[in-house]
């Protein structure tokens, strides 16, 4: 991705929040992105096109599946200084607790870096990052 | 099982009018019938994922994915017998897991088609697979696990 060959062409550090809002579907969301330390927090605030399930109501389970795997992409441009976005193999998401309809927020670590491949694991949580409403382990492969 | 259904647990599992986030991303219901259900999603530009190569981000797939399963499911269950003495139910998802075997051709539309493949008393199991030109050419495989729950409002 051009914004992140320039970074890396440059010797710098990836802007992870320019980065998110570089890609459409994750504007689509309104994820933002912004730096802890060494790790990634994405943030997502509540809107009403976001709902699977209008009867309780929750944000629906592909929304969450999406954050998700953003957080395990944008945390591994970071961790890796890549100059290219990861390419997922396999995701396996686990429901925790229904999506309330308000902010959600994601971040992520890599279990395993290898050359070529990264092992991921990403959590979303709502108002108490104790209490997660899902996770994600992931392959992606590096480019 | 009726498919002009009033109850909103009912329409919502067999998602006739699909969900808010289906019609944000432009998706619609091709077809749904008890235990399988498709899902079209017309390529756009705000499902991009590479905004250089425009290739859909995977949380899209995962997206119409995730919807298709859960719609074959709950259409799946509203046609099967349930046990005696149980109440309404509805699905939650346990899990959901995606293979991606290959990158989406940018301009194309995706098909997604679920199915529910078993219902016991408390889970169900479903599979899904992605494609876009022919349907012997999945770019997303998808293996999702339910549990039934009791109907609630809150």
């Amino acid at each position: 991705m051009e914004l992140l060959a320039k970074a890396a062409g440059d010797g710098a550090a990836p802007d992870v929040n320019a980065l998110v809002a570089a890609v459409p579907y994750c504007a689509f969301l309104g994820v933002t992105a912004r730096l802890d330390g060494e790790r990634v927090i994405l943030e997502m605030p509540f809107d009403a096109k976001l709902i699977g399930n209008p009867v309780l109501p929750a944000i629906h389970g592909g929304v969450i599946g999406s954050l998700l795997e953003t957080a395990a992409i944008v945390q591994t441009v970071w961790a890796t200084r890549s100059a290219a976005l990861p390419k997922p193999v396999d995701i396996t998401i686990d429901y925790l607790r229904s999506g309330r309809p308000v902010t959600s927020f994601a971040s992520a670590t890599l279990a395993r870096q290898g050359r070529r491949v990264v092992n991921v694991h990403a959590t979303m949580w709502q108002d108490d990052e104790a209490k997660p409403i899902a996770g994600l382990r992931g392959h992606f492969l590096l480019r | 099982m009726s498919n002009q259904s009033d109850d909103p647990i009912q329409r919502m599992m067999t998602a006739q009018g699909g969900t808010a986030f289906l019609n944000a991303l432009g998706a619609s219901v091709a077809e749904a019938v008890p235990g399988r259900s498709v899902i079209r999603l017309p390529y756009a530009p705000h499902i991009v994922g590479n905004p250089d190569s425009g290739v859909v981000h995977g949380g899209a797939i995962t997206a119409l994915l995730d919807q298709a399963c859960g719609m074959a499911v709950g259409s799946g269950l509203a046609a099967a017998p349930a046990a005696e003495g149980s109440g309404l139910r509805s699905i939650a998802t346990l899990d959901l897991r995606i293979d991606y075997l290959k990158a989406a051709r940018p301009g194309a539309d995706i098909t997604v088609v679920g199915e529910c493949v078993k219902i016991t008393r408390q889970i169900v199991f479903a599979r899904g697979r992605a494609f876009q030109e022919s349907a012997d050419e999945p770019v997303a495989l998808a293996t999702a696990t339910f549990m039934i729950t009791e109907y609630r409002t809150g």
